[in-house]
């Protein structure tokens, strides 16, 4: 069932050998040719401006008022590209090996190699079209670090990059709908891919406004509709990303890859009480100039300011000598855990450590105060300048951060948490982007391809724009100049009106329920059991109650679930629940293939396999592929196994130290 | 704490629409005011009632999507802020809150708070971006950019597209938003080839889509909560009038 199509040949030569050698589509027949794009993030925007540009009749869907407004735009920190303007040593090839080992040996060599490639033309796309990158005095592209690495690789717009790349996107979609190369539908939402003789030939979608379903057809689909962290409830994700579009696609034989990678970034705003709906990033980068500590003393009532250095504990810098505070997300993520489980944790919950500019504020002001030659400055004029510093690079997260919980980030050190926030897992593609099911494609997020087990910080906007502007524009030629003559099939063939029947019978029942418990309460109640049992750490009886529980939930979701309004109107709460029912769904697999993997890799963590120091100890004898898993039925999965062969990297243990 | 709201509820464009008043118990002052408006639709599902319906998305203030007139400001009492940032510690127990959509003849109503605001993308349509397609880029620092003008042009390109510029001036016009998109690209050497007739095709899309003149009165600045300047407003103007001298168009 899975042929990766990894091309033959040295991994340096796959890409540049495929794009010489694929199939090509002429501009005539690309007029010809309808492809329909779900989902308008940094993959989904591009990829529609691309095809747009290329003569493809595009049409666009995102359930936002505004292609403008994926989560893609929440994206704070950077974009990583191996440019090497810094002079650092950083080269296409360390960039791909810091992706491989930063996903624990759990990605494809020959997918992660031609990110690599082609995130140097994603800087220069961008900044063509109008991305106002950080520069420096001298005009130039300015560079941060981020975690796993150790050259400065990543771009960035201030706290903003995600804003400023989607906008680049956006535009350039936008510039395509008004030369009519591709027609947007905004408040849409897909619910069903339409097959064909085998191949996907179009979707079902609804108008979330008018509540009508449409049918669309497209010589092929691409789903670019982001990842499933919502499944936890509380995640730093949008309130609408869902899992829906491509939970469709697998529910009609597209597979479903290692839902169990999920990524826990450490550095969020901790949870303040029930009423919580979703959880807010503070930017990796923070960890660039933010150190991390916790008291050394368990239980340590005292303020921040009341606790001497010399009783504070910086535990990344402690454990991780070489990585420091810079270590990846999942090793910082787990050991902020173990500090608080161990009873070091801070705030009144106890579940926070501090990320504190203190030191950083003075440095930088001592660089201020030697720029403008003044020697003999004191404290407070030096600190004033290095908050002046701080505020320029990080402005609009310390204002984030003040806004959310009242307290000054420049006074005190910020309170932080681990919280979901990126799935590694999703379709499975081949090489292609390909999923199992012909014609129909995944994009970004939304596919499993290229971060393994683990996805290092700035990569995702990297993969999301490499996938959108420079892989899928020469990979769906490939696939479409076999369909040339292949006319648009009618919305009124028998499979449109099989698809849209299916749906529509769905949605029926959903509101036919008529219970008693909101859609809401049952997120929340899934939520709880996937982070309690399914979370940072995962040990064999916990996944096998999470399973049990989930089932069970499922039972009284179809029961018991009140949807108010009616089916023909705008009513946010019935979308709401299909989504829910298919969180809850895709939570008893991600429970499965987390209970399959006996071995800890990346943000997977089994407790029963760790080293003696706490790591994550995986085990590559039976381990070393990609979990595939089919829908067989309901609770019903097949597993597909697809293994991954390093030729080119040796794995080893990661190594942080 | 416990409070009143006083929320706009309209079934769908054409019907009209009137106050609502509803009490909610218990809020923390932790609580964001969208979750505020969380439990009260939970409380009007239970109670068989239908929920309010209003915009949301990320919940951290980018996305642009939320929009509720809070007391008479866009997006309520906070300086620089969206309503999904704004805190229940902005209010007291007792306060009453009266909730409105955005009200401008180019934004509908689509239901209770939530409105139409696709003509900011037909706006961008008419010449919001640079016509440049993928795979055509030369090396990003062949083009050294003053950091100034790359800082500046930042600054403009932070709209989120919320909306709230329009829904605070007096006329509806949509100047500070339009004037940021044209102040982001013109500030960049690569906007210079279409410089002029960006600014004058987006100027008629802004003008057919039904939004009002600007008289320079602030309001938009006062309640933009990415703080975008209204020298943005000069420097359109300054840019139109140029292009209206200049251009072969």
């Amino acid at each position: 069932m899975l042929d990766a199509k990894i091309p033959a040949g040295p991994l340096d030569d796959k890409w540049t050998d495929y794009k010489g050698h694929c199939k090509l589509v002429n501009p005539a027949n690309k007029r010809k040719l309808e492809v329909i794009i779900v989902g308008t993030g940094l993959a989904g925007a591009s990829a529609a401006a691309s095809l747009g540009e290329l003569g493809y009749k595009v049409k666009a869907f995102c359930f936002q008022d505004s292609p403008r407004r994926a989560h893609s735009i929440a994206a704070q920190g950077g974009i990583n590209a191996a440019k090497n303007y810094q002079n650092d040593g950083d080269s296409v090839f360390r960039l791909f090996y810091d992706t491989i080992k930063g996903g624990d040996y759990r990605a494809r060599e020959a997918n992660v190699h031609r990110l690599a490639e082609v995130s140097a033309n994603i800087i220069d796309q961008c900044v063509a079209q109008g991305v106002p990158f950080a520069r420096e005095y001298g005009g130039l592209l300015s560079n941060r670090s981020f975690g796993g690495t150790q050259v400065q690789r990543t771009f960035y717009a201030a706290g903003q990059t995600g804003q400023q790349l989607l906008i680049g996107a956006y535009q350039a979609l936008e510039r395509q709908v008004a030369l009519d190369n591709v027609k947007m539908y905004a408040r849409h939402e897909m619910l069903e891919v339409v097959m064909v003789d085998g191949k996907a030939r179009g979707i079902i979608a609804k108008d979330l406004v008018s509540g009508k379903l449409e049918r669309h057809f497209g010589h092929a689909v691409l789903l670019c509709s982001g990842g499933y962290g919502n499944v936890f409830y509380l995640s730093t994700n949008a309130m609408g990303s869902n899992v829906t579009a491509a939970w469709k696609a697998h529910k009609k034989g597209a597979a479903f890859a290692n839902p169990c990678f999920t990524q826990i970034h450490p550095t969020c705003i901790p949870v303040s009480g029930d009423h919580q709906s979703k959880l807010t990033l503070m930017s990796e980068s923070l960890r660039n100039d933010g150190r991390i500590w916790v008291p050394k003393k368990q239980g340590d009532n005292r303020k921040a300011s009341e606790i001497p250095e010399e009783e504070r504990d910086y535990y990344l810098e402690r454990r991780y000598p070489a990585f420091g505070n810079l270590v990846p997300r999942d090793v910082a993520s787990r050991a902020a855990k173990e500090r608080c489980d161990a009873g070091y944790g801070v705030g009144t919950s106890k579940q926070a450590v501090y990320l504190d500019y203190g030191a950083a504020i003075e440095r930088y002001g001592r660089i201020e105060a030697s720029k403008e030659g003044k020697d003999n400055a004191s404290i407070e004029e030096i600190i004033t300048w290095g908050k002046g510093v701080v505020k320029e690079k990080y402005g609009n997260l310390f204002d984030m951060y003040e806004k959310i919980t009242g307290e000054n980030p420049y006074e005190v050190p910020m309170r932080i948490y681990p919280a979901v926030h990126y799935t590694m897992g999703g379709l499975w593609v081949d090489y292609e982007l390909q999923t199992t099911l012909k014609g129909l494609y995944a994009l970004g997020e939304a596919n499993f391809s290229d971060h393994g087990a683990n996805r290092l910080g700035a990569s995702a906007l990297m993969q999301g724009l490499a996938d959108g502007y420079f892989v899928i524009p020469y990979t769906i030629g490939n696939y479409l100049a076999d369909e040339i003559y292949n006319k648009p099939i009618s919305t009124d063939h028998e499979a449109f009106v099989a698809a849209e029947k299916e749906v529509s019978e769905r949605i029926e029942k959903l509101m036919s329920i008529k219970g008693t418990q909101t859609v809401e309460s049952f997120h929340k109640r899934l939520g709880k059991i996937i982070w309690d049992k399914c979370g940072m750490a995962r040990n064999e009886q916990g996944l096998k109650q999470a399973i049990a529980e989930v089932q069970a939930l499922k039972k009284e979701f179809w029961s018991d679930v009140k949807i108010p309004g009616t089916v023909h109107e705008y009513n946010p709460e019935l979308d709401k629940a299909g989504r829910v029912a298919d969180f809850i769904e895709l939570g008893e697999l991600m429970c499965i293939d987390a209970l399959n993997r006996n071995e800890s890799c990346g943000g997977h963590f089994r407790e029963e396999y760790q080293t003696p120091d706490g790591e994550a100890l995986r085990d590559d004898e039976n381990f070393m592929y990609v979990a595939a898993w089919e829908f067989k039925g309901d609770s019903n999965w097949e597993l597909h196994k697809e293994p991954l062969q390093y030729e080119v990297i040796k794995p080893t243990q990661r190594n942080y130290k | 704490m416990n409070l009143t709201l006083k929320v706009w509820r309209q079934k769908n464009t054409n019907e009209k629409g009137g106050f609502e008043t509803y009490q909610v118990k218990d809020i923390s002052s932790e609580m964001s005011f969208l979750e505020m408006f969380d439990v009260l639709n939970e409380q009007l599902i239970r109670d068989n009632k239908e929920p309010i319906a209003f915009d949301h998305d990320c919940r951290e203030g980018i996305c642009g999507m939320c929009s509720m007139y809070i007391n008479g400001k866009p997006h309520g009492p906070w300086q620089a802020n969206t309503t999904c940032q704004l805190h229940m510690r902005a209010f007291k127990d007792g306060d009453t809150i009266v909730v409105e959509p955005w009200r401008a003849k180019a934004f509908p109503v689509i239901k209770d708070l939530v409105v139409d605001r696709s003509a900011f993308d037909r706006i961008i349509q008419a010449g919001g971006y640079i016509s440049v397609n993928t795979g055509n880029a030369v090396d990003g620092n062949a083009l050294p950019i003053e950091k100034a003008k790359a800082d500046a042009s930042f600054a403009a390109a932070m709209c989120i597209g919320c909306g709230a510029c329009v829904a605070a001036c007096k006329n509806s016009s949509a100047m500070l938003f339009l004037s940021a998109k044209v102040s982001h690209l013109a500030l960049l050497p690569q906007g210079n080839p279409e410089r002029k007739t960006r600014v004058v095709d987006m100027v008629a899309q802004m003008d057919k889509e039904g939004f009002g003149a600007c008289t320079n009165t602030g309001a938009c600045e006062a309640t933009c909560p990415k703080e975008i300047s209204i020298a943005n407003i000069a420097r359109l103007n300054q840019e139109y009038l140029v292009a209206g001298l200049t251009a072969n168009k």
